[in-house]
């Protein structure tokens, strides 16, 4: 810009007079009005009841998932809170569960099941299906090679000594006593739940 | 969009003209941190990241239980840890969720040049337009709680919101509702002091005869309140100020300077007007001419001897 050394005089006395107007209160009120608070980031998102992954306490959580469930979204997980409609908490979370949002998005979260053979070092990926069944093969084989009937009272016990069962803490009462339930036909002796750790 | 729209302000940092305020029937909101049942589990922090998607910077362990050790532009509330002993030697840990107390009187807002950078809604929260913000840090010394840090990334100045954005529609702020002890309440300004008056009468019967509400009538009370059980001496939980005050320079920068200032740089202008017409611009003559033409000379003549 060429600017003389008059023109660059004149320049500066009318921005000290803009900018005197401007701290007179003559600014522009209007556009800076505009301004509002962050929009509500959960309008539409959809909500889902779940129960907190963590401790035995197993608190209630809303999980806010970003898109409305068409057919071409994939929704992924935005905002977790407290549960207000739940007894345990009450819409209450610890910091832990304050923060699962973190815990879903984590890197080193496990998400698929993950198989090592016998006298391999590697972990690798398999499916849900090849999983269940060599978890039920096993099971059923250990069964049937250790199921106790009767003792040795002739009294029938049906016992299943040799295979544990851990349940995970994070199920309502109704899945607990299922869990439960189940276990126990099975003959299992050794059931404990994460609930008690 | 939430609602809190411009005629919800109440105040706006920076202008002289009032703000329209249509909506005057609003509820003025409270929340009441209740220091004699907080556990310090810091779930307060926890949620209030969460929410405003919010991750700091991890940090070195400073040897305290405070983490980060200090509010950051990350970092809008935090829990402070302070260790007291009384006159009979017992030890108190004393646990103060710090963040910005929503001054009924907010000397932010008051030492703020920036317009509408710091607003104020009817219903009492404080607010931080980041759009408008400078970056100056005036706020920074307005601020009687030492609240607002200034981010080293965009040079704007941060604070809690009071979750102005779950408030506008209906909701309680983060950190009161994942509380799990109940320390953090949220409602209305009255529903809060009678709720702390509860409170207080309990813990005077348990022995804090010292037990009382603080909402620092030197700021025109907050909207941000404690239940201490030492309300005698606010100083012991961490530096929380015994009388909070706006420091003098912003009232007299903003209240007594700013018309002075007004005042010379219009008596400038008009000086100035005045004196173009009367007085017109700078002439020269013929003789100034003629001795400058002879000194530029001169200096020519100088400059190509030297070279």
């Amino acid at each position: 810009m060429d600017l003389s050394r008059r023109g660059f005089i004149k320049l500066t006395g009318a921005g000290l007079a803009v900018s005197s107007m401007g701290a007179l209160g003559f600014g522009s009120a209007g556009t800076a009005l505009a301004a509002s608070v962050r929009p509500f980031k959960l309008t539409a998102a959809t909500e889902t009841r779940n129960t907190c992954t963590y401790c035995s306490v197993a608190c209630g959580i809303l999980i806010y998932s970003q898109g409305d469930r068409a057919k071409n979204v994939k929704s992924s997980v935005i905002h977790i809170e407290g549960d207000p409609d739940h007894p345990v908490n009450r819409g209450t979370l610890c910091p832990k569960g304050a923060g699962l949002l973190d815990i879903v998005r984590a890197p080193g979260r496990l998400t698929v099941p993950k198989y090592r053979a016998a006298g391999a070092t590697e972990w690798k990926e398999v499916s849900w299906d090849f999983a269940l069944d060599r978890i039920a093969t096993l099971m059923k084989q250990d069964r049937d090679a250790n199921f106790i009937a009767k003792n040795g009272a002739g009294t029938t016990v049906n016992r299943w000594n040799t295979t544990g069962m851990l349940a995970a803490s994070a199920a309502s009462n109704e899945a607990a006593y299922v869990t439960f339930k189940w276990a126990r036909a099975l003959g299992m002796v050794t059931f404990d739940n994460q609930a008690r750790v | 969009m939430a609602d809190l729209q411009s005629q919800d302000y109440i105040r706006r940092s920076a202008t002289n003209l009032t703000p329209p305020s249509a909506r005057h029937h609003e509820l003025e909101v409270a929340k009441l941190i209740d220091v004699s049942r907080c556990i310090g589990c810091k779930a307060c922090q926890s949620a209030c990241m969460e929410w405003n998607n919010l991750r700091p910077e991890m940090e070195e362990f400073q040897g305290a239980y405070e983490n980060p050790h200090d509010l950051n532009p990350g970092t809008w509330t935090l829990m402070r840890f302070a260790e007291y002993e009384d006159e009979q030697g017992n030890l108190e840990w004393l646990i103060r969720k710090d963040g910005c107390m929503h001054c009924e009187d907010p000397g932010c807002l008051k030492a703020c040049p920036a317009p509408g950078a710091i607003v104020q809604y009817a219903n009492g929260i404080v607010d931080f337009i980041s759009e408008n913000c400078i970056g100056c840090g005036y706020c920074v010394k307005g601020c009687p709680f030492n609240i607002p840090r200034i981010s080293a990334q965009d040079h704007k100045s941060y604070k809690c919101t009071l979750c102005s954005d779950r408030v506008g529609v209906g909701l309680e702020p983060a950190c009161v509702k994942t509380c799990p002890t109940g320390a953090i309440m949220f409602g209305s300004k009255d529903d809060m002091k009678d709720w702390a008056g509860e409170r207080i009468a309990e813990l005077k019967e348990r022995g804090f005869q010292n037990a009382g509400l603080y909402d620092p009538p030197e700021v025109g009370g907050t909207h941000v309140m404690y239940v201490l059980h030492h309300a005698d001496k606010p100083s012991l939980y961490s530096g929380l100020p015994d009388k909070p005050h706006i420091s003098a320079l912003v009232g007299a920068w903003k209240g007594f300077l700013k018309p002075v200032a007004l005042a010379g740089l219009a008596f400038a202008a008009v000086g100035a007007f005045v004196h173009s017409i009367v007085a017109g611009p700078n002439e020269t003559t013929e003789e100034d001419e003629a001795h400058a033409r002879l000194e530029m000379e001169k200096a020519k003549r100088e400059g190509s001897a030297k070279s």
